[in-house]
């Protein structure tokens, strides 16, 4: 069986059969789990046609919720990513007392319910919130409204860009950094022609992980959104309007958007990979 | 504070990157979680008492925490599965399969939940195979259960991987001469090896899946005391405009998934000491 070639030395008495076993049954568990619920957003999508589905993005609706989606996500990746610099940077460049728990802080929006996330933001920002009415008072719309989305999104993403920088920044050390500023080099100098280059493709891969998230995130941005149809619907919103007014095809029709995206991160995660893998690059 | 006197700081930017760092996490992360312990504190006691004794409320953590227990015991099977064809074995495609194992972290949640509820709903493509055999997924906990082992799939098999990569033939291979089979050399010396790393990969699928809501509303049905999960309940109390007890549901979850997180940890501790790694 040179299909069941083993890579690297096999366990003795690891037989062709019980190779071949294990392999079926991996292959059965990415059909059953992972292919068959990607297959099933186009298939149903194109369920009656092509003119159903271009009819369903075609929606001035669908439109402004893509639009939404997209400016909500250009907006957390651009924060986020400034704040992954400045957090990679005094973590990996400087010691100073607490850091385990500024890194340990870094990560914290990941282990709290997406729900939670939109919840604490009603619980400021809300019509009853501790300081929502005096926002309302003035003027400024936070919850039920653009910036309590963007404030959403950007509070699931946080760690993405960081918590790709501090572990790679860490790695190359300081001493390029320390030779540049010994040659005179500024902050910003240091920062762009020697740091910069160094992390391109960990930041890429950051940015990539934290525009995926931002686009697809649900359920924080559900709690603070108030779903006003064509204002405050991002895509994930606007497809289970869709859904649960049995317009299957609609839905699935912007699902299949969100799924190319999806498909689209795979691939260049799986290309960014191949290069950092490989030292010539 | 920070001052320290041996090897002054060559590299500049401390000051701003710090203090910019600080700035941006207290006003987005700290300070609004720190709502919720508000929130929660501003009930009567008899308030609290009435909320986490509330039949409701109880089914619904024990939901969350239930479904997210299963989930993560499957994926930990599966994901281990994963991870040893993925490293051990040349087949084609191998490259793609890896690639596409990620998928649950890039596709949208919501994308995942139509798509598992089209499915697994009695008319889908595999719930209308299963209806004959009388087993019913979507719109029971079964379904929340299918969901979830959906987005935490990847958590295992990205945390086993590595370890797996770097585990010593020479190791297995004095088992194989010692004369244990091949399953009792994979029980008595690679599972102990990567134990840990499956551990880390199921408390990370766990705490997942114990706040996951996109997946899930669309397949479970959401029917109260039934398969009503508790981010889900906290989601329906905001839009009753019962903030504190959204608040107060919250701080349950948080401090539920924490001891189970720090109970894992400790675990871990134990388990590589054990070892002796």
């Amino acid at each position: 069986m040179t299909l069941l070639a083993p890579r690297r030395s096999p366990l003795v008495g690891e037989s062709a059969t019980t190779r071949r076993v294990l392999l079926a049954l991996a292959l059965a568990a990415i059909g059953l789990f992972l292919l068959l619920p990607l297959a099933t957003v186009f298939a149903e999508a194109l369920s009656k046609g092509w003119g159903a589905y271009f009819e369903g993005l075609a929606d001035p609706d669908a439109r402004a919720a893509i639009r939404l989606t997209l400016l909500v996500a250009a907006i957390s990746v651009a924060v986020n990513f400034a704040f992954g610099i400045a957090a990679a940077w005094a973590v990996t460049k400087f010691d100073f007392p607490g850091k385990s728990l500024l890194v340990t802080f870094i990560d914290l929006p990941f282990s709290v319910s997406p729900v939670i996330a939109g919840l604490i933001y009603v619980l400021l920002f809300g019509a009853h919130g501790l300081i929502g009415p005096w926002l309302i008072a003035h003027g400024v719309e936070v919850i039920f409204a653009v910036p309590g989305i963007v404030l959403a999104t950007v509070f699931v993403t946080l760690p993405f860009v960081a918590r790709e920088l501090i572990p790679t920044m860490e790695m190359l050390g300081r001493g390029d950094e320390e030779v540049a500023r010994t040659l005179g080099a500024s902050g910003w100098q240091i920062f762009f022609r020697v740091t910069l280059p160094n992390v391109k493709w960990a930041a890429l891969y950051g940015v990539l992980l934290c525009n995926a998230r931002a686009m697809g995130e649900f359920g924080a941005v559900s709690v603070v959104s108030g779903h006003l149809r064509g204002q405050t619907d991002t895509m994930p919103l606007h497809i289970e309007i869709l859904y649960n007014e049995y317009n299957f095809v609609a839905a699935f029709a912007v699902a299949s958007l969100l799924a190319l995206m999806a498909l689209f991160t795979l691939a260049l995660k799986s290309a960014l990979e191949a290069v950092t893998e490989n030292p010539g690059r | 504070m920070f001052a320290r006197a041996a090897s002054p700081r060559v590299i500049p930017g401390f000051g701003p990157t710090l203090g910019f760092t600080l700035a941006y996490l207290s006003l987005v992360v700290l300070l609004p979680l720190a709502m919720i312990p508000l929130k929660a504190l501003g009930l009567s006691g008899a308030e609290v008492l009435a909320i986490v004794t509330d039949a409701r409320t109880l089914h619904a953590i024990g939901l969350s925490f239930g479904a997210a227990l299963a989930a993560a015991a499957v994926n930990a099977v599966l994901g281990t599965l994963l991870a040893w064809v993925l490293v051990r074995y040349d087949f084609p495609a191998r490259r793609l399969v890896d690639a596409l194992i990620d998928l649950p972290f890039a596709l949208p949640t919501a994308v995942a939940g139509i798509s598992l509820a089209a499915l697994y709903a009695p008319n889908g493509w595999i719930g209308e195979r299963l209806a004959p055999l009388g087993l019913k997924v979507a719109y029971t906990p079964l379904g929340i259960v299918v969901a979830l082992i959906f987005v935490g799939l990847p958590f295992v098999v990205r945390t086993v991987e590595p370890v797996l990569e770097a585990l010593d033939a020479e190791v297995e291979e004095a088992a194989a001469t010692l004369g244990a089979s091949w399953f009792a050399g994979f029980r008595r010396v690679v599972l102990p090896l990567i134990g840990p790393a499956v551990l880390t990969g199921f408390a990370m699928a766990l705490a997942r899946g114990i706040g996951e809501y996109g997946s899930v509303i669309f397949i479970a049905g959401n029917l109260p005391m039934v398969s009503e999960i508790a981010p889900l309940l906290i989601a329906i109390r905001l839009e009753e405009y019962n903030d504190a007890a959204a608040a107060m549901i919250a701080l349950l979850m948080l401090a539920a998934a924490f001891a189970l997180l720090l109970t894992i940890n400790l675990l871990q501790a134990w388990a590589r000491r054990r070892i002796g790694g």
